[in-house]
């Protein structure tokens, strides 16, 4: 069996998996299931360009808002259907992506991670400064009637499971083909090696460029899939503690391995559920696990994976 | 010693796969349980135990468990005892919202209650009414009465920011002073403040010298008081968070003794003790209290007894720490509502989550509360139409570093046209 029908293999199969687990699950897990998925997918977006191009950002929290915002407030104030607002979600994401990246590309190492945490403070103040519109911290909910398109009502659990599911498996399969293509393999060459690659003849500032845009506008798309499915749009989604989580989920999950952002959310969100009934102290067993991780497996679960199972994992 | 087992990797395999094809033969097996009559009813205890709510949860947790003790104590609810099962939220509406659904699909729980900051409220709501949960909120925050949730989310404990802003402008305006200048956070809950005091001040004869809202990164705030009108002749703020310490201290530093008459909302100071460094310019200034933290002169037996049920001092603090301040101008919400909770049940003979609905109606159909052990802070009077409760407000003078009652308004102070009818809304 060839490398790529493995890969194909392995991600449509774990695809089939979240399909089945819609019929045995229990109602709670079915829900967190579902919020993992769109979780995953923000994360997923965040390890385009963190895992595969090498860039460590610490404002993605800003493309995830974007993409909520962008929905949600055409929503609530222009009366917009959830399919043109989803779409406005997305072009808010990668317009605010591109417009990012082309300034903060100028940076590189912390430089890079510090431009992109500022903007993603100012994007948050943006949020509070227009309270009138956006509630700011608050919030608004967005209705039940409101969310429904088609004769598709997302807040039913099993359709908001399915959403969740075509959502995630969309990004799984488009970032498999992405990672493959001549283009993530110039990423995946710029991680390794950025002046080996310049000096091949590719045009760094471009390629990076585009990984900022892929990566915003696929964490936009969470953001604003979460708040079509969920309800809720909120400041909060935009704060600091946003774009540290998926630099989380894909560390433990494994960077640079595309079922490691699925693996990092589902493996947090229960940590955190579970030992969070145990004391309040559970960001600290979060802390713990994730310094022991460090120690032990640095690569993150689908890292080890890959060194000790399968090295062509993608 | 051994233990012999007869576990195979065969048999265990079996055994997998025997449970897996039985919850695939029962899909959806686990998801509409609910509890039997004769087992407790469960009252999910949405709580802020981390987060920047941490000070109000701790204080919401001892309110709710004493409540919940006594009405045990008194024979629990239709005749089954009250179970509070606890959930952190860690203050953030995204966990709220999985919360609810925990106390829904994984806990069993009755209803959800308890919750306070208005972001873990809008955040959750959507999520109570997707799962057709009651959901009793103990916020402050104007959402409920302004229509933004729906039809599961009710108010019945507690008196919500526009009615307790409009209440302030009567006193503020006939005995402090008609020109007011207001410093507010610059977000959601800084503007309530902004538009229902502003318009409650022009309704009775006062005006607005100057609107000052303040970034809420802000951490040094010297640069704003010169923007302050020289005719101002109250000072309203309402600046909540870590930084409220220093807001005070620089206000004092800059006016020195010839302040203007300084009216503020307690929630900046609640858990914190009047005696802290710094606070001392704050004497003779005026306070809202939604329940005066010390003990009054007149205190009423109802206080007394609430105040020493969960444990709290004459001068608002824990009996077994004085230095451990309570939020008592907002926790007795979470006695009250846990009260109302008990009335509705009893009065829809709620038995089960089959009953979910009859409790939503039959606490909608809830007027008067009378004053009582039940409802210590002061009578109340219920809107079912906009699931919101109102009630008497408090206003108190700084002095001796204590908390002095000036003034209690009416509950007819607090009352606005309604917002909302959720009653016409489908369930």
């Amino acid at each position: 069996m060839t490398e790529t029908a493995k890969a194909v293999i392995l991600h449509l199969g774990l695809i089939a998996v979240l399909f089945a687990l819609q019929f045995v699950l229990p109602a709670y897990h079915h829900g967190n299931m579902a919020r993992v998925m769109v979780l995953a997918t923000y994360a997923m977006g965040y390890n385009l360009l963190f895992g595969y191009t090498g860039l460590l950002s610490l404002g993605h929290a800003m493309f995830f808002a974007a993409g909520m915002y962008g929905m949600a407030l055409t929503v609530r104030h222009l009366g917009w259907t959830p399919p043109p607002a989803l779409l406005a979600g997305l072009l808010s994401g990668a317009v605010l992506s591109a417009l990012v990246g082309a300034l903060a590309l100028r940076t590189v190492g912390v430089a890079f991670m510090i431009v992109t945490l500022m903007f993603s403070q100012a994007a948050y103040l943006t949020i509070l400064y227009f309270t009138t519109w956006t509630r700011g911290e608050e919030g608004f909910v967005l209705q039940q009637v409101q969310r429904v398109f088609w004769g598709i009502d997302p807040s039913d659990p099993t359709t908001r499971y399915f959403l969740a599911l075509l959502v995630f498996a969309t990004c799984l399969m488009l970032s498999l083909w992405l990672v493959r293509s001549g283009f993530g393999k110039v990423l995946i060459a710029i991680r390794e090696n950025e002046d080996r690659a310049q000096m091949l003849g590719y045009d760094i500032f471009a390629h990076k460029l585009g990984a900022v845009v892929i990566s915003g506008t696929m964490s936009a798309t969470a953001g604003a899939v979460y708040a079509l499915l969920f309800g809720y749009a909120g400041a909060s989604f935009a704060g600091v503690q946003y774009s540290i989580l998926p630099l989380l989920w894909v560390l433990l999950g494994g960077a640079g391995t595309l079922i490691g952002p699925f693996i990092g959310a589902l493996f947090t969100f229960y940590l955190i559920d579970i030992t969070s009934g145990y004391t309040s102290a559970y960001m600290a067993v979060v802390g713990a696990v994730l310094i022991a991780l460090t120690l032990f497996a640095r690569q993150g679960i689908g890292g080890e994976i890959r060194a000790r199972v399968w090295r062509g994992l993608p | 010693m051994t233990n012999k087992t007869d576990t195979t990797r065969r048999g265990a395999l079996k055994t997998l796969a025997a449970g897996g094809a039985a919850a695939a033969s029962m899909p959806l097996w686990a998801r509409y349980t609910h509890a039997q009559s004769a087992e407790p009813i469960k009252i999910g205890f949405q709580v802020h135990k981390t987060g920047i709510g941490a000070a109000y949860g701790r204080w919401y947790d001892r309110t709710t468990t004493a409540a919940a003790a006594l009405i045990n104590e008194a024979g629990g609810i239709n005749g089954r005892p009250v179970e509070i099962i606890a959930e952190d939220d860690g203050t953030d509406p995204a966990r709220g919202a999985e919360v609810v659904a925990k106390f829904a699909n994984q806990h069993g729980c009755d209803l959800a209650f308890g919750t306070l900051f208005s972001h873990v409220v809008v955040g959750s709501a959507p999520t109570a009414g997707e799962l057709k949960l009651p959901y009793f909120v103990v916020s402050e925050g104007h959402h409920v009465a302004s229509g933004a949730l729906n039809r599961w989310t009710l108010q019945p404990g507690i008196t919500d920011v526009k009615s307790q802003v409009m209440s302030m402008a009567p006193y503020v305006v006939g005995n402090l002073g008609k020109k007011v200048t207001m410093l507010f956070p610059d977000y959601a809950f800084g503007h309530d403040h902004r538009d229902f005091f502003s318009a409650a001040v022009e309704a009775n004869g006062g005006e607005i010298a100057a609107l000052i809202p303040i970034p809420p990164t802000e951490t040094s705030f010297t640069k704003y008081f010169p923007k302050i009108p020289r005719d101002t002749e109250v000072l309203y703020h309402v600046m909540v968070g870590p930084a409220v310490l220093t807001f005070v201290k620089e206000l004092g530093e800059f006016f020195g003794p010839s302040a203007p008459a300084i009216f503020g909302f307690i929630d900046s100071l609640e858990a914190v003790d009047l005696a802290s460094p710094g606070l001392e310019f704050l004497d003779g200034t005026y306070f809202w209290e939604g329940n005066p933290r010390y003990a009054q002169a007149d205190q009423t037996e109802y206080d007394k007894f609430y105040r020493e049920k969960v444990g709290v001092d004459a001068n608002g603090a824990s009996v077994s720490d004085p230095t451990d301040v309570s939020t008592y101008a907002h926790m007795f919400g979470c006695w009250e509502t846990l009260y109302v909770i008990k009335a509705g049940m009893e009065a829809a003979g709620y038995s089960g989550p089959e009953d979910r609905q009859a409790l939503v109606e039959a606490v909608e159909a809830i007027t008067d509360m009378p004053q009582s052990n039940e409802h210590p802070q002061g009578a109340k009077l219920f809107n079912g139409k906009t699931h919101q409760v109102f009630g008497p407000q408090y206003i108190s003078q700084v002095g001796g570093g204590k908390l002095n009652v000036v003034h209690t308004t009416s509950i007819e102070d607090t009352l606005y046209p309604d917002e909302v009818d959720y009653t016409t809304m489908s369930f």
